[in-house]
């Protein structure tokens, strides 16, 4: 499968960057590479985003969060239980702390939406109606409106135009300025056929004319799906989100009850309780600090992948990204750089190595493939050949690598040769590289004889999973085959050790590749990967993932290309290129618009974090609420119970200011962990039993103390309040 | 003997017995419902029943035979009361009160045993052995019927089916109670427990006073009574008369008969799902959980602060000198932590923090080990909601046993834990609102609060004992109670069968590095936290007002 190397080499040698910074859609900027950080958090953000969050007051918003929705009613009728009794500053302070924890929960999802607008707002930009030069059937231009195009129009677009819509190029080649939605300032290269010749409405012409097939209606393109994404107004609850609701409801519930059916009792124990100490204690009970965070955290994790340029069409995805266990990758481009490099050079014969090398390196310099400059480099490196370029060697001819002839060389005239194969006069001196066949074939042309050692040498290189590229000469001595040069696949950097990471996380990881079965294994042996596909077709593709589907595993994958949109369906995630085809795009549920197959890997780590978090602040959440029963509960009943005095270990000092306490320590934990919620919880690959060990030491024993020093770090300030306490 | 060491030796013996016989007992139950062969008596039963028991059931045809058993079984008993006066072996006692029968019939179909009645001046031989002892019989199986459902649930994939329930029942009562409870029962007469169709016997004491000596088939009821975790007792004093319990060892075969099934289900459950290491991390929880109930208990009688006790060396106000402090509290820990409610001293009459124990350990919901088969699906509900937690920490949407709990599971297992509290509460609540409730109080201030609380407590969560001390025989309570009792039941029921079809019909998950270890002593831990901290928060008021007022009194 191919994968969109060429484009990325020119994005990133090309045009520097610089001055794209204006356009560049994150306001929080990307931080490439690298574990799982999180976005920034400001608190300024809270400020600005306090008018949303009273919007949000409306019970019909806060419905959807059935917890806060109980503590919105209960602030109600505190409230209306101060206005009946104006003098009672403790039931004017609990209603003033109870509104604050619901202003607090809206507050925090605020933020997280906010977070979104910046880049809603960018993205409008490039939404501006554009005209649209459509094609006629007689193949006249009409200019119409951008939003009255439909699924099939042709449109003409020439440099300097946007793109109304998104679609295919059915015809031309065009660099296209996609800044606009991947922040990338360089441009690209969009053509008729093959794999890089879908379009995004609203990107920029920057040259030449392409002629455009509309395949998206408008107000549903790329760009406007992005928009409300980052929005968060297409915004859905996850299953595992809507699973964690009804268990918080459920909780809710039971609380609910227990603070219902205690007024029987405190009633009959003689020590009947005010609606407002009553609703005070609810609001301690339930999961108010999940429930308030919940929606704030699956924003910010949608969040955390647009920050990473990868966009989710579904937040289904972002949860079933962190349950993947097998990864399916491709070999180019993913583990190993995008092209083969020289690595060695093996002269057979009488040749020596630095023969073969200046052979090599003079027969390469009219080939501009990456393998052909990568034996310039290596001749360099190694036996120091300083590179030479084609008009310094006069009379010299030039054969380029071409398809057809599958090699490359030179023919240089007898004299004014630099080169020290001195060659008699009148016979020129010929230089081919090229595949093993080929330059054999010349060869045999030429009247030489190729060795068996060659045939070794080419037989050997292959089974080591490299490509033999044969040298061939013919000079004074005749023709023959100098020696091989070893182009072999280069691991990327830190790939191993990835995988060894991915390995401990339970994720099996697959390599797909095209190469057969012999250098796919030593390929797949050096990397690391638990297992390969060798000789991939689609077809080859589709049933592993079923295979793997039907074992229970989840699979995740990425593609670009056309015939790789079966498999990105048919995966449980699939991340689709931006370079890709639309088709792919279409068919994938996350799409990269750095196409960069290797961020799957950081895709699934933002996944799982996303889980820990809603975990963790959930078990946090529920061991809070001891030390609030020892709070409230002596505070409540000491009067009647002399005893119950006893279990009032933070020596309150007042039955006022212990519940006044409670609700305060439990209204301020929502802000003090919105910045955690946003950020997510900090993420290291690691096995399942000493995550759990350590996010439980964390957030469950945490849970479970920190409230006694909040709580009684509040009643000590409120004990300075004068006239209280 | 030293007192303390005796009570060591007798724990010791009681958790070495388990530990001999939960292996190949469980195994051997595992083999029962999963055996593909019938007995020519069990045959039998089926073409009288008309089932065929190779029929498998989806959860809503499992859940409606389960629920008309035992509606027939309510029914059945609800008559046989209301009409003993006229059935043989009446002992000459007049029909039950309509309201009376109805809390006894569900009592008994509830596998509770709640008694508002007592037993020797009220039932007939016949209603005793022909209705309630085969209530014990069968609501024990109905439990352990559901339980294996659920264990279904977790192994089979891509299927709704849970198996057949009449051959679940019938293997039950045929294989597992009806052997056992002979052996035992064999065993316990040996020990001096009385076995007989006699009435009264009247004697005449040394000072010329007359007796009336009632007799009757005691031990047969007995043993049922706490291998089936039922509870009630053939007399009023239940485990504390000397006819149904002798002496010590008798004392320690009844307490090993009520909790032999509830920990040996976790080995079958282990068996079943093919990983015997996830039964003993469930065997675990239970076990420590247990064992903390039976220490405080027994920590909490030995130090009682009054001068009665000091003097006496303990709390024995309401203990049988034959037992002492050690014996009852291991008893009453045993009883109350399985939903057996049978009892062997006075619950009312222990400390406030023993007591308040027993209470909180008939809160947890009877999970730890719990009734017969109800211990086990309520522990594994609960191991569900822990996985739910805690799996999200570490980074994947929570499964267990391979199965992904997502929202419809936990839906069910919400659905579950809310009805026992809301029960409970809301009972006791009702009876402190209400004139009806009030009334029937006899105690005043905290201890009287928590004898109301004891009686929804335990009628809820099916276990059946009583801290007394209120008159229960009334229209008001034998109906409240009554519903509690069925509702705490079968209610769950729902939830547990229809949590298993949705897990049967799942493709399993693969285990691999990246999934939550479910085997390991970390998540028996973070389970007995789950349950102590749930449970407790939703109860800590109300034990605030009972037994904690009144122990921390000053």
């Amino acid at each position: 499968m191919s994968t969109a190397t060429p484009v990325r080499e020119e994005s990133h040698d090309g045009i520097p960057s610089g001055p794209s910074s204006q356009h560049h859609p994150s306001p929080h900027g990307r931080r490439p590479g690298g574990t799982v950080g999180g976005g920034l958090f400001d608190p300024r953000q809270l400020v600005r985003s306090l008018p949303q969050a009273l919007r949000k007051l409306d019970p019909r918003v806060m419905i959807t969060s059935p917890v806060m929705f109980v503590v919105e009613v209960g602030s109600v009728v505190t409230t209306v239980l101060a206005v009946a009794h104006p003098g009672d500053w403790f039931g004017w302070t609990i209603a003033a702390w109870l509104w604050l924890t619901v202003l607090f929960a809206n507050l925090a999802e605020a933020v997280a939406e906010g977070r979104g607008k910046a880049q809603a707002d960018t993205l409008r930009k490039a939404k501006t109606d554009s005209v649209a030069r459509r094609l006629t059937d007689d193949g006249t231009e009409e200019r119409v409106p951008g939003t009255g195009l439909r699924v099939g129009d042709l449109v003409v677009c020439e440099a300097g135009d946007l793109i109304p819509g998104d679609g295919d190029v059915v015809e031309g080649v065009a660099s296209v300025d996609e800044s606009a939605i991947t922040g990338e300032s360089a441009p690209v290269i969009r053509e008729s056929g093959g794999d890089r010749c879908a379009v995004t409405g609203g990107t920029k012409v920057l040259s030449d004319r392409i002629v455009v097939r509309i395949t998206t209606k408008p107000g549903e393109t790329f760009i406007d799906r992005m928009i409300s994404l980052v929005e968060g107004a297409a915004r859905q609850k996850t299953p595992n989100e809507i699973a964690l609701n009804i268990l918080l409801a459920s909780l809710t519930v039971v609380f609910l009850l227990a603070v219902v059916t205690l007024q029987p009792f405190a009633l009959y124990a003689g020590a009947e309780q005010s609606l407002t100490v009553l609703a005070a204690l609810l609001v301690c009970l339930i999961p108010t600090t999940i429930g308030a965070l919940l929606s704030a955290i699956g924003i910010a994790g949608m969040d955390r992948l647009v920050q990473r340029n990868v966009l989710a069409t579904s937040g289904r995805a972002v949860e079933a990204v962190g349950d993947v266990s097998t990864l399916l990758l491709d070999k180019t481009g993913t583990i190993t750089l995008g092209d083969r490099r020289a690595a060695a050079f093996v002269p057979v014969g009488n040749a020596t190595e630095a023969e073969l090398a200046e052979a090599a390196q003079l027969s390469s310099l009219a080939d501009e493939t990456p393998e052909g400059r990568s034996v310039v480099v290596l001749a360099k490196e190694r036996y120091g050949l300083r590179e030479r370029h084609e008009g310094e060697l006069a009379g010299a001819d030039w054969v380029p690598f071409t398809a057809q002839t599958r090699m490359s060389g030179v023919d240089l005239p007898a004299t004014g040769a630099a080169s020290g194969a001195d060659g008699p006069d009148g016979v020129r001196l010929r230089v081919r590289k090229g595949a093993a066949g080929a330059v054999c074939a010349w060869v045999g042309e030429r009247g030489g004889q190729v060795t068996d050692e060659l045939h070794t040498q080419v037989e050997r290189i292959s089974q080591e999973g490299g490509t033999p590229l044969v040298v061939g000469i013919e000079d004074a001595d005749g023709a023959r085959a100098l020696g091989v040069i070893h182009l072999k696949d280069v691991i990327k950097d830190g790939m191993r050790e990835r995988f060894a990471e991915l390995r401990r996380m339970g994720i099996k990881t697959v390599m797909i590749t095209g190469d057969n079965p012999l250098t796919a294994k030593a390929i797949a042996e050096e990397a690391g990967v638990d297992d390969y596909l060798a000789e991939a077709t689609p077809e080859d593709k589709m049933t592993l993932i079923r295979s793997e589907q039907t074992g229970g595993r989840l699979v995740a994958m990425t593609g670009d290309g056309t015939n790789d949109a079966p498999a990105l369906a048919q995966a449980d995630v699939g991340v689709a290129m931006n370079t890709g085809t639309s088709a792919a795009k279409e068919a994938g549920n996350m799409v990269d618009l750095d196409s960069d197959p290797t961020k799957l890997i950081e895709i699934v780590e933002i996944g799982k974090q996303l889980l820990i978090t809603r975990g963790a602040l959930t078990t946090f959440s529920i061991a809070n609420d001891v030390a609030k029963y020892f709070a409230i509960i002596p505070a409540m009943f000491a009067v009647a119970y002399p005893g119950l005095d006893t279990l009032n270990i933070m020596r309150l000092s007042s039955p006022q200011s212990a519940i006044l306490s409670a609700v305060i320590f439990n209204a301020l934990i929502i802000v003090a962990l919105v910045p955690l919620a946003l950020r997510g919880v900090r993420y290291r690959p690691m096995s399942a039993d000493r995550m759990l060990r350590r996010n439980l030491a964390v957030y469950g024993v945490g849970g479970l103390v920190a409230p006694f020093v909040g709580i009684k770090l509040v009643d000590l300030l409120i004990t300075l309040i004068p006239g209280v306490g | 003997m030293n007192q303390t060491l005796a009570d060591v030796l007798q724990l010791v013996a009681l958790v070495g017995a388990l530990a001999l016989v939960h292996r190949p007992f469980g195994d051997y139950m595992a083999a029962v419902y999963s055996s593909g062969r019938h007995l020519r008596v069990e045959r039998l039963l089926y073409r009288c029943i008309g089932a065929d028991p190779g029929a498998q059931m989806r959860w809503p045809a499992y859940l409606r035979s389960v629920l008309a058993f035992s509606v027939v079984g309510v029914l059945f008993l609800y008559a046989m009361q209301r009409f003993q006066d006229k059935l043989p072996l009446s002992l000459g006692f007049a029909p039950i009160d309509p309201d009376q029968a109805f809390n006894t019939a569900a009592s008994f179909v509830a596998n509770t045993n709640w008694q508002s009645y007592a037993g020797e001046s009220a039932m007939g031989h016949l209603t005793q052995m022909a209705g309630l002892a085969v209530q014990n019989f069968v609501s024990a199986a109905v439990g352990m019927a559901v339980a294996i459902a659920l264990v279904r649930g977790f192994v089979r994939a891509r299927t709704g089916e849970l198996g057949n329930f009449w051959a679940d029942l019938v293997r039950g009562v045929v294989r597992i109670l009806l052997p056992v409870a002979f052996l035992s029962a064999l065993a316990l007469v040996a020990m001096g427990a009385v076995q007989n169709f006699s009435g009264m016997h009247e004697v005449h004491t040394l000072s010329g006073a007359t007796q009336h000596i009632p007799g009757g088939p005691v031990a047969s009821q007995e043993v049922i009574k706490e291998l089936g975790t039922n509870g009630g007792g053939f007399f009023n004093a239940n485990s504390a008369h000397p006819f149904e319990n002798p002496n010590g060892l008798s004392n320690l075969l009844e307490i090993f008969l009520i909790l032999v099934i509830p920990f040996s289900l976790t080995r079958t459950f282990g068996t079943m799902v093919g990983s015997v290491r996830q039964g003993y991390a469930i065997l675990a929880a239970m076990g420590i959980i247990w064992l903390g109930s039976v220490l405080v208990i027994t920590a909490s009688e030995y130090a009682h602060p009054g001068t009665a006790a000091q003097l006496a060396g303990g709390a024995m106000e309401g203990k049988e000198q034959r037992f002492g402090e050690g014996s009852s509290s291991l008893f009453a820990a045993s009883t109350t932590m399985t939903s057996t409610g049978a009892v062997n001293s006075f619950h009312d009459s222990f400390t406030a923090f023993g007591g308040g124990m027993t209470l909180l350990g008939m809160m947890l919901g009877e999970i730890a080990p719990g009734g017969v088969g109800s211990g086990l699906y309520g522990m594994l509900i609960m191991a569900v909601v822990a996985v739910f937690i805690a799996g999200l920490m570490v980074g994947r949407t929570p499964e267990y046993l391979g199965k992904k709990i997502g929202t419809r599971e936990i839906k069910f297992a919400a659905s579950y834990i809310l009805i026992t509290p809301a029960l409970v509460l809301g009972g006791t609540a009702l009876a402190m609102a209400l004139p009806d409730g009030k009334e029937a109080m006899t105690n005043i201030g905290a201890h009287g609060f928590t004898e109301v609380l004891y009686a929804y407590t335990s009628g809820a969560n099916n276990n059946g004992s009583a801290f007394a001390g209120f008159g229960a025989d009334t229209p008001f309570f034998n109906t409240t109670i009554g519903l509690c009792m069925l509702l705490g039941r079968f209610l769950p029921m729902v939830f547990v069968l229809a949590l298993a079809g949705s897990l049967a019909s799942q493709t399993p998950v693969p285990t691999t590095a990246g999934t939550l270890r479910t085997e390991k002593p970390l998540f028996s831990g973070m389970l007995v936290g789950s349950v102590t901290i749930i449970t407790g928060l939703t109860f800590f008021p109300a034990l605030a007002l009972g037994p904690l007022a009144e122990g921390l009194s000053r």
